[in-house]
Formats: structure tokens, sequence, C-alpha cells
């Protein structure tokens, strides 16, 4: 039962790293290819190309010209055209913040992305724990496997979040909350008690901090209860499990807002948590299934059944429909009450993302609720693999949307920047998740549920 | 009238009841019907019966559902009565959509729901004022009995059917009860 991690999986991923790093280069370079001298020279030859996109935001919609008249709304500053009226910032310039922002908001997105894959396996994981599931211990190796990526992950992100600055937290940008300032935005200055770079750092480590003590401690008392005659280790693993379960959902809310909903500091949603959470989960237990299936191609995990792939595949579809129901709640809310300040937010979506903001939903809810309907498709594995990956790619547009319209308006694009992170975070989380996986046994053989996990039916 | 004659044989535990399935399966007899108290699962694999084809029905009964309304609320809000809520004119379902949603999915799992139930009822041949087939009112508390048809083989089925672990085994002739 012992995995351990071949030599092609590492090249691989070390091959995806130095992809990445190529592609994330090239992106910086190119978007600073573009500098202040240059630029209007840049916005002529677009405009030759028939992309005349300033003029069309400016009088494209009644919301738009409505939102110009009300002063606060400098949120979109960074995400859209009519910033220049609010900051006395030339159109060059503030198109050239955008081509800059970019390759920062790329970055950002994918360490996002392959860190909340980590942290939505360990809720699912301390879930397991808390409500002493009988069906999932044979899968705990696995899951055991991905969290280790919790930390290297969060901090990697953190560190991103620190190197980009102001290019994806405008309430970052200097002089932002001093009266007088050309930047100065009154509703940021009133919440800058609680969005400010010493507080959103200081409690980036802590969320993180508690996240790592748990799994450190759980990951600890699994593998000791291998050896253990009792189920004493069992025991605390169930007693931190449900104490990490409630400071997670607190943390994880806060997470939320500090460090997704902030790049849109004048907009707020109250179930922005639990939105994000539930995207999270079906990206985590999504991935729980495509490492349960590839171990078990190798020979490996050989009491993993049909029946714990139906299992998961039954979360994926559940948790998709629970992340559709959430969408459209926050959704629905803003459209009917259309109250300015909040639905910007999704005036800015439709208007200038329509293709990756109703393709995800096509990718995040259709595509799961058709496909992951009938239950014999559960439990073929090459359709599990498939639809994960189209829930997948959907998830990281779902992030896409959620960072990209504030940090580069609407010069966004799937390009060498994008995939370029991507493939360097992904190299970066198989790398971790691998070696952590070949480390210890597969079969938590002394799990006092293992024998029921084992024989699972149905 | 020996293919009138069957067998009851009792159990008291589900786990024994598999086994004995099993067992009963393996030797080739046909088994007519089992009444348990509650659901068993893998017990209608274990009998051989064929799929249930319930779920297409109650995927079917969800489509009818959200038809009926989409059509009940184009009706009522766009064509019949449109009203201008929150400032949205009712001009058009598409752009009114989402207002509409929640009625699309409580319709959608209201039908899927209930009609499927009823589907259920009818499927297993159960309606109000309906005399019970249950062959022993125990069924409904605490045993479980498996009904096997008799072809001159009372014996060998008898000895295996004990050897099962039933704990009582009676041999019914199904003309004397019937009428």
């Amino acid at each position: 039962m012992e995995y351990k991690i071949s030599n092609r999986l590492r090249i691989g991923a070390i091959v995806l790293m130095v992809l990445g790093l190529l592609g994330v280069g090239y992106g910086f370079m190119d978007a600073h290819s573009v500098t202040e001298e240059n630029i209007t020279e840049f916005l002529a030859n677009e405009d030759h190309h028939g992309d005349a996109h300033a003029e069309e935001s400016h009088t494209d919609s009644n919301e738009a010209a409505a939102l110009h008249v009300d002063d606060n709304h400098g949120e979109e500053a960074h995400g859209s055209s009519h910033a220049e009226s609010d900051h006395g910032m030339s159109h060059e310039e503030h198109v050239l913040h955008q081509i800059h922002n970019r390759p920062w908001s790329a970055l950002y997105i994918a360490a996002f992305f392959f860190f909340m894959i980590a942290l939505g396996v360990l809720a699912f994981y301390a879930v397991q724990y808390a409500a002493q599931a009988g069906w999932s211990p044979v899968l705990f190796r696995v899951m055991e496997g991905i969290t280790s990526y919790v930390l290297p992950g969060g901090l990697l992100v953190l560190a991103v979040a620190f190197a980009a600055d102001s290019h994806l937290f405008v309430w970052l940008t200097d002089g932002v909350t001093e009266v007088g300032n050309d930047n100065y935005d009154a509703l940021v200055a009133g919440k800058s008690g609680w969005l400010n770079k010493t507080g959103f750092f200081i409690r980036g480590l802590i969320f993180l901090a508690g996240w790592s003590l748990y799994r450190h401690f759980s990951r600890k008392f699994s593998l000791a209860q291998d050896s253990a005659d009792d189920n004493r280790y069992f025991k605390k693993n169930f007693r931190i499990a449900a104490a990490f379960l409630v400071f997670f959902i607190y943390t994880e809310s806060m997470m939320s807002w500090d460090w997704i909903m902030s790049v849109d500091p004048h907009w707020f949603s109250t179930l922005f948590g639990w939105y994000l959470l539930a995207g999270m989960l079906v990206c985590g237990i999504t991935v729980i299934a495509m490492i349960a299936i590839y171990l078990k191609s190798k020979g490996l995990l050989e009491h993993v059944n049909d029946s714990h792939i139906h299992d998961l595949a039954k979360f994926m579809f559940g948790f998709s429909v629970f992340w559709t129901y959430l969408w459209f709640s926050q959704f629905m809310l803003i459209w009917y009450s259309n109250i300015p300040e909040e639905v910007t937010y999704f005036v800015t979506r439709i208007e200038d993302y329509n293709l990756p903001f109703f393709g995800m939903i096509a990718m995040n809810f259709i595509f799961p609720l058709l496909l992951l309907m009938n239950s014999d498709f559960k439990r073929v594995n090459w359709f599990v693999i498939m639809a994960g990956v189209v829930i997948l790619c959907g998830h990281y547009i779902d992030i896409f949307n959620m960072i990209m319209p504030a940090t580069v308006g609407d010069r966004w694009f799937i390009g060498i920047p994008e995939i370029g992170s991507i493939l360097l975070f992904a190299g970066i989380f198989l790398l971790v998740v691998f070696t952590a996986l070949s480390k210890h046994p597969l079969l938590a053989k002394r799990s006092p549920f293992i024998e029921e996990s084992k024989h699972f039916h149905y | 009238m020996e293919a009138s004659k069957v067998i009851h044989a009792i159990y008291t535990d589900d786990d024994v009841l598999m086994s004995a399935v099993k067992k009963v399966k393996a030797e080739k007899y046909h088994i007519e019907e089992i009444y348990t108290p509650f659901p068993v699962h893998g017990l209608d694999k274990a009998m051989g019966l064929a799929p249930t084809r319930l779920a297409i029905t109650a995927f079917i009964y969800g489509c009818i559902g959200l038809t009926v309304a989409v059509v009940m609320m184009n009706f009522i809000m766009i064509k019949d009565w449109p009203q201008d809520i929150g400032g949205k004119p009712s001009f058009s379902y598409l752009e009114n959509m989402p207002a509409f949603v929640p009625i699309m999915f409580e319709l959608t799992v209201f039908f899927a729901a209930h009609l499927m139930v009823i589907t259920f009822y009818m499927r297993s041949r159960m309606w109000p004022f309906k005399k019970a087939e249950n062959p022993d009112p125990r069924t409904t508390d605490d045993h479980f009995l498996m009904e096997i048809a008799v072809h001159n083989n009372e014996e060998s089925l008898t000895n295996l059917l004990k050897e099962t672990g039933a704990v009582e085994i009676n041999i019914v002739d199904n003309n004397e009860d019937a009428h």
C-alpha cells in the first residue's frame, strides 16, 4: 500500500513549474512593455483595430450613465473608464494601471485557486471526523495528502498579495485614506479600521496558523492511530475536528472578505463567505475523487471501491447545486433591489465579462447537474474525471470573475499570464501533494471505522 | 394444485435474510416476494430484480413541473397582468427570469416529489382502502418473510431454508386463504 512518487510525476510537476514561471515572466515583461511613454501610441493602435471599448462603456447603458452621477462608486475605479472623472486620472494612466495589474491578478487567482482546493479538503476532512463518518476512512490518507498544501499554498497567496500590493487591492493605494489627497476615498477611509495593510497580514497569518495547526495535529493523531491499541487518537481527532470547524467557519468567512471581496472595497455581500466555501468544497471533493481514481489506476487504494467514488461524485453533484443556490441568492437579491452601489458589481460582469460570467454558470451548474444526475454515471471513473475537469475549470473562472473586473476592468483575457500562473501553481500543488502522499501508507489501518469503510456498499 | 402452494420462511434479522437470499438464489430457486418491516439495502440486487425506473419518472415529472412553472408565470406575469415591480416592467419573460427562478425551482421539486410518490404507490399496488397483501402481520414489526413457490420439492426446500437460519417455515396453500 505504500505509494512512491514516480519520477515521471515529479519531473512533470517541475516542467509545469518551469513553463509556468516562463509564462508569468513573459506576462510581466509584456505588461511592462507598455509604459507612460508609449501608452498613447498603444491605445491609438488598438483603436485602429476597431476596439473602441473606452467609448462604448461610457455610453453603454443607463446603469453605467447613472453611476457617473453618483460620486462614490470608485470601487470600479480600477475597473471601468468612469474613474477618470473621479480621481482626475487620465484615460491613458488608467489603462496603463490595468495593463500592469493583469499579471499580478493572474498570479493571485491561480495561487488562491489551488490553495482553496486544499482548504476545502481540510474542512471536508474535519467534517468526516466530527461526524464519525464510516464510509470515508479509506480515503483519509488521500485527503491528508491534499491538505499538506494548506500551509505552503496559503503562504504563497499572502506572498503574492504582499508583492502585488495596490496592483490588487485598491485600498492600499497611497493617500486613499488621507483627506485632501487626489486618491482620497471616503468609503475606503471609513473602512480603514479593518482594511489596512498591517491588519490584513496579521489576520492572514492568524487564519493560516489556526488551519495549519489543525492540519498538523490531525495528521499526527491519524498516523499515531495506525499503531495504537485503543481509539485514543481517534477521539482526540474527533475533538479537535469539532473545535477546528467552529474556528474555520468564522475565519473562512473573514478570509473571503479580506482576500477576495476587498478587491472591490465599496461592494459587499453578506453571504460571500458561504459562497466561497461552497466553491471550495466542490473543488476539494473533486480533487479527492481525481487523486483517488489516479492512485487506484496505479493499483493502490485496493479498498476504495465504486461505492466510494459514487459517494464522492454525489458530493460533487450536491455541492455544485449548493454553490449555484448561493450564487443565485447573491445575484437575485442584488439584481432585484437594483441599488447602484451593489448592482454595479454585476453590471460590470455582465457587460464586460459576459462569456466567462454566464459560461461559468453553465460549467458549474448545468453541466454537473445533467452529467452527474444519473446514479450509474457516478460510478464510471472516467466520467467522474471528465466532469471533475469541467467543474475545476468552471471554478477557476469563478475566482477569475471575482478578481479580474476589479483590477483589469475590460482588459481581461485568458492568455499566457493566466495559463502560466495556473501551470506554476499546479506544478507546486502536485509536487507538494504527491510528496506528502508518498510518506506514509495509504490505508489508515487502525481507524475504528476502517472495516465499515472497506465494506462500504452503496 | 401443487403450483399454488407457497412456502413462507420467516427471519428475524436483515443480515441473516441477506445471506439466506444469496444461498437460495445460488440453488436456483425463484423467490416470489420478500416482506420486510423496513427497506433493506441491496436486497433488490440480491433477489435479481430489474433496476427500478422510478428515477426516470422523477426526472420526467421534474421537467413537467419546470414547464408548468414557466408557462404559468409567463401567462400570469407577462401576458395577463404585467406589473412594474421594483422598476422592472414585465416586458419579456427572459429579462425577468431571475425573479421567476424560485417558482421554477419549487414547482420542479413539487411535481417531481409528489408525482414520484404517487407513482411509487401505484406501482407497488397500494391505494386507499386496499386490503393488505401482507401474509403475516409480524412483517410490519420485526420479522422478515421470504415467499417461495413450491413445485414438488417441499422437503429439499424446507431443509435448505432451515440451514439458512429461518426461525419458522410454513407451507401455505394459496387456494385456501385466497377466497
